[in-house]
């Protein structure tokens, strides 16, 4: 099988500050990459850089693309990877109003990518975006609400919907459950997994709840310093950490 | 009159207006920035029509100006004034003589010819400003033709009114290629966009010039199962009886009663002229517009 993203030594620097560096790895049709670290290590850099939202210093991301294979997707033209923004790659913010737009309903947030690869079928597009309320738990009916109207959590579960309602092959999640109410997050999560399995999703998760990766993650990468200290199976890590700093990132955790 | 230059702009500003508008009608549709001067007069009152005009007049032309239509509204005869003034041209109300016509609003209805030019007073140009307030983010979109957006505004006009129901400055898309605010003309007036004259659009406050050369494709965008419809008020014109013309409804009186009209005065005087009478008309014409009410 090949890989659906490949990942070679990227490299971002803020000034003299490491943002990243030296970071590999790939990722496999359907799996699923947890980024950890405390606040600071690097994971939103890294993930922005993977998704095209920074430029990097160095290091080569290659996906899979439908038409034409492997391409690194750092050197493809803005045009192209734009695209690849809008049908074959989703991006989910932590704070939800950085991923919809507020001052559209329901329904035109999660109809716009199926409207900017072409779609001018009113009553499909519009059947698209009920069905997609639905598989994220948001009642019919408020279709034609604003965003404005609704919770934290049907916010992010709307920011879900417009995501994944072109099929996306991969998933970027900056802190999905990030700032929400503890029950509110384990309903999302719930939802993400379901998502997730039924899709075949491949996706990066970035998150500094342990609970999040261990539900959705099937690998692992830890970050300290802009550095990657310890990759494995998420289960294997969690439960067996090797390295110093993921030995203490996990008992922290279990200590709380 | 000699206080000013001809058409009261300096030479060296109307080429750089000419250079905007001959790359405007290069790339039709595209919105191209140009150094907007200070006109004396108020920037809702047409700057970047009349600095279009201006660069655009010569001694020999006839020029026309409306707004919503009409000839003799204030804004209209102000901007008249203005060129009959600072560039001596002639002037005319009647469409079939005029070379030159700026306007607010409306596309005349009869057919305008190769030898004419139409300038537009454009309050806002960016057709994707209602979504995406982001300048850099616009362009970009321009550049890459992301247009996914214009439809989502199309989307929530259905899913609030049923319909499309942006009847003003509908959206068209030019050439095939840029998608483009037509001003705030009736969507009524769309399918006209397609005409043999040239047609330039001046923005002042927000200093752009664009173009429709003449015979270019210009599509409003709809969706399959809610196709784009020239839409007017459901009646004929009570002066003249044309069934074929953009109506304003005039109020008559505190009874309630009122007419609908031509908005284009010179269409509704000529038919008027040549024996067409309305369900109020008389043959000899009257004073019409919303203004007369
Ligand atoms: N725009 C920036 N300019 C300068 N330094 C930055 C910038 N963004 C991030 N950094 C620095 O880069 C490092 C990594 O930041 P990053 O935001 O990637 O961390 P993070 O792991 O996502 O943290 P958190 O869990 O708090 O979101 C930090 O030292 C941070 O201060
Ligand atoms: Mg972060
Ligand atoms: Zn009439």
């Amino acid at each position: 099988m090949h890989p659906l993203l490949q990942v070679n030594n990227i490299r971002k620097m803020y000034g003299h500050r490491i943002g990243c560096t030296d970071v590999s790895f790939d990722l496999f049709p359907g799996e699923v990459m947890g980024i950890v670290g405390e606040s600071g290590s690097g994971k939103s850099t890294l993930l922005n850089c993977l998704a095209g939202h920074l430029e990097t210093d160095g290091g080569e991301v290659i996906f899979d693309t439908r038409d034409r294979g492997p391409v690194d997707t750092l050197t493809m033209s803005e045009p192209e990877r734009r695209m690849l923004g809008r049908t074959d790659w989703a991006f989910v913010h932590q704070h939800a109003r950085d991923g919809l737009r507020m001052s559209v309903s329901a329904g035109g947030n999660i109809g716009e990518r199926l409207m900017a690869v072409g779609g001018r079928h009113y009553g499909n597009i519009r059947a698209s975006a009920i069905d997609w309320l639905d598989r994220v738990e948001i009642e019919e009916n408020r279709v034609d609400d604003r965003p404005s109207a609704f919770s934290g959590g049907m916010q992010q579960r709307l920011q879900i919907a417009r995501n994944l309602v072109t099929g996306p092959r991969l998933v970027f999640m900056d802190e999905p459950t990030g700032g929400l109410d503890v029950s509110v997050q384990a309903r999302l999560l719930d939802l993400l997994r379901g998502l997730v399995r039924e899709m075949g999703l491949s996706a990066i998760i970035v998150t500094h709840d342990l609970a999040v990766v261990r539900l959705l993650a099937d690998r692992l990468m830890v970050m300290k310093s802009g550095h990657v200290v310890e990759t494995g199976l998420t289960d294997q890590v969690l439960d067996d950490p090797q390295h110093a700093y993921t030995q203490l990132l996990v008992s922290s955790v279990l200590q709380v | 009159m000699s206080e000013y230059n001809f058409a009261y702009l300096d030479e060296q500003t109307k080429r750089m207006i000419r250079r905007a508008i001959l790359k405007g009608l290069a790339i039709p549709g595209y919105q191209v920035p140009f150094a907007s001067r200070e006109m004396p007069m108020p920037y809702g009152w047409g700057t970047g029509g009349v600095q279009v005009s201006a660069a655009a007049l010569t001694p020999d032309d006839t020029l026309k100006v409306i707004d919503q239509g009409a000839d003799d509204t204030t804004n209209a005869v102000s901007i008249r004034k203005f060129f009959e003034r600072t560039a001596g041209v002639a002037t005319t109300e009647e469409t079939e003589r005029a070379s030159i016509i700026q306007t607010r609003h409306r596309i005349p209805e009869a057919a305008l010819r190769e030898d004419q030019i139409l300038v537009y007073q454009v309050p806002i140009p960016e057709p994707l400003r209602f979504l995406e307030p982001r300048e850099t983010e616009t362009r970009k979109m321009h550049s890459l033709e992301e247009y996914g957006l214009m439809h989502v505004k199309l989307y929530e006009d259905i899913s609030q009114h049923g319909q499309i129901a942006t009847s003003y400055a509908y959206p068209v898309k030019v050439e095939g290629r840029y998608v483009m605010d037509p001003s705030p003309i009736p969507k009524f007036d769309n399918p006209k966009l397609e005409m043999a004259a040239i047609q330039l659009f001046g923005a002042g406050r927000e200093q752009r010039i664009y173009a429709v050369p003449p015979y270019t494709k210009v599509v409003s965008l709809d969706f399959e199962d809610y196709p784009f419809e020239a839409t007017k008020a459901d009646h004929a014109c009570d002066l003249c009886a044309a069934a074929d013309s953009y109506l304003d409804e005039v109020i008559m009186d505190d009874a309630g009663g009122r007419m609908f009209v031509c908005s284009d005065t010179d269409y509704c005087r000529s038919r008027r002229a040549a024996g067409h009478v309305g369900r109020l008309g008389s043959e000899a014409p009257l004073s019409t517009g919303p203004e007369a009410a």
